[in-house]
């Protein structure tokens, strides 16, 4: 009679908690164990860029950092093949150049996939979403060659161009602006006797708004490590930040100190818009992957 | 709006031309502006699309069957020789082992680790935002950085790993030379990057989850363990279909961490990292011959496509028999 009676008590009081019960030590330790995983590597370079030449032979070296990692930066940034100045410009102009024409384009080409009513919508959606799965490298030739004729290559215009648009921008923002945005708002500004385009800019676009800064913060993280295509076209003179550290490599792959001294350097910027930005990016990755 | 323009369309010609008149310009105007916007809207994103997105994508079709000399720019057709050749290649061959090997040393525990972490986020955490940044921290660096960090990491001589290895006596491995772990090696930069993200996409799905379906399954007497198996997994299938297919379509891809891995970015001096994304790059910017590089790209494409319906089929099979089964066990309540 015990074994049956005692289990049911206990159900009902771990049913009851079971979503809001505090979790135990477990769970924070096997996050605290991921979270010391996720960071230690930088900590590691840390180490290694704060000493010098010699301390990644050290077989005794100080879990504590050295204090040459001012002088290390410098010493990178002030290497003229690297180009850090140049690189970090370049890949801000990138960056943000990308980022705000495919939130803009995609904002507009996505209102009007999700909401208006236009022949050939359906097909154009579907080529746009059937591209998504297609790899990059697949018209990486092509481009090259495209370039090459327009004499673009070594800028970073050849860079920018074919990341002025991506098919998944177009298709995260019709996604979320069917979803979020009421047909009938639409229509009640049109009686009102707007314009489409006032319609478009005074009731679409202010829905839009979240899921336009979300594309904005991706964008900007992908195309400021993007390393493929502006290694291919552009050279050493002019380089991105992940081009530059390929230099980097490149120059200095005896001395560990400099190598990750300049990853840090060039890690920096995007750690920042992380802090300001990180809390964005974790709410656009899960509300991506419900609506995905 | 939508019940007076077709009025108004439908009357003109034999109706009173008089009330009509007056508005028709306007009309006009305003039907014009509803049949052109979205076309409008449209229209810079699928011109730039058009240019830089789908005309590549068809042209290397077209370049991939031509012997394309670089000076001229133009190619002579030469049939299917270009992928003769590659598929000739024993270094193609080799790279395509890797490209599979690496691809399952890093999905294989990205996914498992991925649901673990995002099963430990899902729990009524203190502190959430903090934990779920913490673990996106990796995404935002570049491929490029996280591989020259790991490639020191994984030094021969050197590296921590090693050295870690060292003192708790065992030989050091040789990250740099042999086949497996270099692969290895590789494979942990991509787990670092991605895991994180991919657990952020999980525990969406396992918040989704309706808090009912576990209190029924403990008051039935189902345990954490169990509840996880029986209620989680089988709910979030279509977002573990989703993970594992991108993460085969991003892994076969594999680029920037083997260039990285070494100072000469060729894949080894016997190819043992060599994977076919950088097979392509060494193809097409190495040698220049970028009929044969567009071979290689079209040869991956496929590869794919049919990898990525493959895993489509096997996941949703795998997955579905997993939830199906439930064996019937009476268990005791572990708190």
């Amino acid at each position: 009679m015990t074994t049956i009676t005692n289990p049911l008590k206990r159900t009902k009081q771990g049913a009851a908690a079971v979503s809001t019960m505090r979790p135990g030590w477990f769970v924070y330790a096997s996050l605290a164990v991921f979270l010391i995983a996720s960071v230690f590597p930088f900590y590691w370079s840390f180490l290694i860029a704060s000493g010098d030449r010699f301390t990644i032979n050290d077989p005794n070296m100080s879990w504590w950092p050295g204090g040459n990692f001012l002088e290390n930066a410098s010493t990178v940034i002030n290497n003229p093949a690297v180009n850090f100045w140049k690189a970090l410009s370049n890949s801000i102009i990138v960056s943000t150049t990308m980022a705000v024409s495919t939130v803009v384009l995609s904002t507009l080409a996505g209102y009007a996939f999700a909401k208006l009513r236009f022949k050939g919508s359906g097909p154009l959606l579907v080529a746009v979403v059937a591209t998504m799965a297609v790899p990059v490298q697949l018209g990486i030739v092509p481009l090259y060659i495209l370039m090459q004729k327009f004499g673009w290559t070594g800028s970073i215009g050849a860079v920018i161009i074919p990341g002025l648009v991506t098919a998944f921008g177009v298709f995260w923002m019709t996604q979320y602006i069917s979803q979020s945005l009421p047909t009938e708002l639409i229509e009640a500004a049109r009686v009102d006797g707007c314009s489409m385009i006032r319609t478009f800019w005074h009731v679409g676009l202010p829905a839009a708004r979240p899921a336009a800064a979300m594309l904005f913060l991706f964008t900007f993280v992908t195309s400021w490590n993007n390393f493929m295509w502006p290694y291919i076209v552009l050279d050493s003179t002019n380089p991105t930040l992940p081009v530059s550290l390929s230099i980097l490599q490149a120059n200095y792959f005896v001395d560990y100190s400099l190598v990750l001294a300049g990853v840090l350097l060039a890690t920096v910027p995007l750690l920042l818009l992380f802090m300001f930005a990180g809390r964005q990016l974790v709410s656009g990755i899960m509300a991506g992957a419900v609506k995905g | 709006m939508t019940t007076t323009t077709p009025q108004a369309q439908a009357t003109p010609p034999q109706g009173p031309e008089r009330q009509r008149m007056p508005l028709t310009w306007r009309q006009r105007l305003g039907r014009l502006d509803v049949k052109l916007s979205p076309y409008l809207y449209i229209a810079p994103f699928w011109i730039v699309f058009a240019v830089v997105g789908l005309f590549p994508i068809v042209y290397t079709a077209f370049i991939a069957f031509q012997d394309w000399d670089l000076v001229r720019n133009t190619g002579t057709y030469t049939g299917f020789e270009n992928f003769q050749f590659v598929l000739q290649d024993r270094e193609f061959w080799l790279s395509l082992r890797n490209t599979f090997s690496i691809f399952l040393l890093s999905s294989v525990p990205q996914v498992i680790i991925a649901t673990f972490i995002a099963a430990m986020l899902d729990k009524n955490i203190r502190a959430k935002t903090f934990w779920r940044m913490g673990v996106l921290l990796p995404y935002v660096v570049a491929p490029v950085a996280v591989a020259l960090i790991f490639s020191n990491m994984f030094g021969d001589r050197y590296g921590l790993i090693n050295s870690l290895l060292n003192d708790i006596g065992i030989d050091s491995i040789r990250w740099h030379v042999d086949v497996i772990p270099s692969h290895f090696a590789i494979a942990t930069m991509v787990n670092f990057r991605w895991t994180g993200y991919n657990a952020l996409i999980l525990l969406a799905a396992m918040q989704a989850i309706p808090r009912d379906l576990y209190e029924a399954a403990a008051i039935d007497g189902a345990g954490t363990l169990r509840r996880f198996f029986s209620v989680t997994l089988p709910q979030i299938r279509p977002t573990m279909i989703f993970v594992i297919i991108t993460s085969t379509i991003g892994g076969l891809q594999i680029f920037d961490e083997p260039r990285m891995y070494d100072t000469n970015g060729q894949g080894g001096s016997n190819h043992q990292w060599e994977t076919i994304t950088l097979y392509l790059y060494n193809t097409g910017w190495g040698q220049f011959n970028f009929g044969r590089a567009a071979a290689v790209a079209w040869i991956l494409f496929l590869i794919i496509v049919a990898f990525g319906l493959l895993n489509f089929l096997v996941t949703q099979r795998f997955i579905a028999s997993d939830a199906g089964t439930a064996p019937k066990k009476p268990k005791k309540v572990t708190k």
